[in-house]
């Protein structure tokens, strides 16, 4: 039976972590993103899960790893200057391999910014906003009903490949309010972390073993495995170490945990790209002022094609060379200064000209002026 | 003697603390406690900050958790929300508890959710080599208080009985027998409990601060303990510099994940 409901980005965000199987919240009021605890607090509960507020921010990302390591799928959602205070232990998950989901709905910044206003300015932040290199997986959703799809998706790669994944929303998707019909519950793929064989024996376990998918199996406290958990560096025992090439081969094992996987979290859209001289690559709400354009482009007879990618991190680096291959212009809209509009630059390697289209007054992009720099550019 | 021995990780020792240093005698009070308590050896989880306590963690045969600076508690307030069946045990020093932890440690007083928190306090940051920190004493001197400290301390027992904690006690790495029976009451305690334990740090304290050796504090430690009983008969004005030991606080209030597990009574049979 169809069952459309109206609902708000946020609201999606909050009952899709239910259906992904996340079990608790721990997060602190924070506009625009306070509606996904506000739902979660109500629902949690209501399926044996457990919410907490915590006291600020920091707090927040430090009870979800907590909480993971017990094997509860866990939460946090924030904006912009929480997901500042975050970082620190978003590294620290991504060294420990501590699964957990961090959802950022952008708003202006910097600083307290413009709190009600939309921006994609926190697309550096979320691939390098805690220290020293780590791997991390961002996705964006442009939609309420890709916001559900991704919140899912963001929690079984956190689980596969045992890491943070942060969920880049921004204003304009949190609060727009749509039509959706939601899957059904047993349509919906749930992955689940490794964990020991039951009944492993203790004493041969190695929490950070280098294993061939590496992602070794996770033990939850309480199990009898008596492991150590610290974000210093360790060996694969998980205890601390200043060997060199044990440190070396730990942070190659996180890369490659990402290189390996680089297929499976490819979320790539394409419209009108085949005979294409012109293509609108964008990502979160852009895309959809970017698809109008484009759309009202073919309808004007221009050679305009659309591509969009809900996986920021990984960059998705051969298809932008692919397209860059085959164009002659690749025009980039985003919420911000020009951020990953550089990452296209790389890619392109000088093959197709790259054109930014920034915009960071609070106010989203218009299908108008996605086509004005269209026809600008023919 | 407790067969304290199988708490131990044999293969992390020997341990990182300097020589005539308290926190080995504090850990060892923490382990002998939980020998009496007859905690479930696999459901203890001990968690840390950062700092020279901190590393007490990757010692213990437990589930072990040694996370951010300043961050134990709420690491541990996840732990426990997810699952309360596991004993939460924070081991954390003064810098790491009362400075960047210090709003947590108020909040979690304040939830009274079940957790025992030692603060190892050595009125320094030794890990760092000898900054001054929240509980170094008023005029003692530090790498970064060369002129000597012009803030005042906290006194730890207060504040987390203010903030709500139902069980407060100090003891001393002089006093560790007593010091280890307060722990263990705070492990029995259904709430959250704290434990302030005055411990000494020779190399970055002792040594700037006319100490002339580990043992000379050790009996200053002895020399200037007063029993709670004893210091309710006292002035204020006598219990300057005094460490006041014993149990300084104990009541019965409502544990939040017991409070939490009545949440979810209600809302399951609310349902969406």
């Amino acid at each position: 039976m169809t069952d459309y409901k109206l609902m708000q980005g946020n609201e999606a965000c909050a009952q899709a972590a239910i259906a992904a199987g996340c079990r608790f919240f721990a997060g602190y009021p924070i506009t625009p993103s306070s509606e996904i605890a506000e739902v979660l607090s109500r629902l949690l509960p209501q399926v044996g899960g457990r919410f907490i507020q915590m006291e600020d921010e920091i707090a927040g990302m430090a009870a979800i790893i907590g909480a993971s390591l017990t094997g509860v799928k866990s939460m946090t959602a924030t904006s912009g200057p929480g997901f500042s205070l975050k970082q620190e232990n978003i590294g620290f998950a991504s060294l420990t391999e501590v699964p957990t989901v961090v959802v950022n709905v952008q708003r202006m910044g910097p600083s307290t910014g413009m709190p009600t206003s939309p921006s994609q300015g926190d697309v550096m932040q979320a691939r390098w906003g805690t220290h020293g290199d780590h791997p991390i997986v961002v996705l964006s959703p442009s939609s309420v009903r890709e916001t559900y799809n991704l919140t899912v998706e963001a929690f079984n790669i956190a689980e596969e490949l045992r890491l943070p994944v942060v969920l880049l929303m921004d204003e304009v998707v949190a609060h727009m309010r749509e039509k959706v019909l939601l899957p059904e519950a047993e349509d919906i793929k749930v992955s689940n972390r490794p964990q020991p064989e039951p009944g492993a024996d203790r004493e041969g376990y190695l929490p950070y073993r280098h294993t061939e998918d590496c992602v070794p199996p996770m033990a939850s406290f309480g199990h009898g495995y008596r492991h150590h958990v610290t974000g210093l560096f360790h060996d694969e025992s998980g205890f601390p170490t200043n060997d060199h090439d044990e440190a070396d081969q730990l942070m190659r094992r996180l890369y490659d945990k990402i290189e390996r996987n680089r297929q499976r979290l490819q979320k790539l859209k394409e419209e009108s790209i085949e005979d294409a001289e012109i293509c609108v690559f964008a990502y979160g709400s852009t895309a959809r002022s970017a698809l109008r354009a484009v759309r009202d482009g073919r309808a004007s007879g221009h050679k305009v094609g659309f591509i969009s990618t809900a996986t920021i991190w990984p960059f998705p680096d051969k298809a932008i060379a692919a397209v860059a291959d085959r164009v002659q212009k690749i025009i980039v809209p985003e919420m911000n200064m020009g951020q990953l509009v550089r990452e296209v630059q790389r890619h392109a390697c000088g093959k197709a000209e790259v054109i930014s289209l920034p915009k960071t007054n609070g106010q989203l992009l218009t299908p108008d002026e996605i086509l004005g720099k269209i026809e600008e550019a023919l | 003697m407790a067969d304290v021995e199988k708490y131990l990780r044999a293969h992390t020792l020997p341990h990182i603390w300097c020589p005539g240093c308290g926190h080995g005698t504090v850990l060892g009070a923490v382990v002998r406690a939980v020998d009496r308590a007859g905690l479930p050896h696999d459901k203890v989880v001990v968690v840390s900050g950062i700092g020279c306590a901190a590393r007490g963690a990757g010692y213990l045969d437990f589930d072990t958790l040694h996370t951010t600076h300043g961050r134990a508690i709420p690491f541990a307030t996840g732990i426990k929300v997810a699952n309360p069946d596991l004993h939460l045990i924070i081991l954390t020093g003064d810098g790491d508890a009362a400075a960047i932890g210090g709003n947590h440690l108020i909040h979690a007083c304040r939830r009274n959710i079940d957790m025992t928190v030692v603060v190892f306090n050595n009125n320094i940051y030794g890990m760092t080599s000898g900054q001054y920190s929240p509980q170094t004493p008023q005029n003692g001197v530090a790498t970064t208080a060369p002129y000597g400290n012009i803030e005042r301390s906290f006194d730890l027992c207060s504040l987390t009985r203010e903030a709500g904690a139902t069980f407060v006690a100090r003891g001393t790495a002089y006093g560790a027998v007593a010091l280890s029976r307060y722990i263990e009451q705070g492990f029995k305690n259904k709430g959250f409990s704290f434990i302030e334990a005055i411990s000494q740090c020779p190399t970055y304290y002792g040594r700037r601060n006319r100490f002339a050796n580990p043992v000379k504090m050790l009996e200053w430690q002895r020399d200037n303990s007063v029993s709670v009983a004893k210091a309710a008969k006292l002035e204020p004005a006598e219990l300057r510099d005094k460490i006041i030991t014993g149990v300084m606080h104990q009541s019965q209030e409502p544990e939040y994940t017991d409070l939490y597990k009545e949440i979810i009574a209600v809302a399951s049979k609310r349902g969406s």
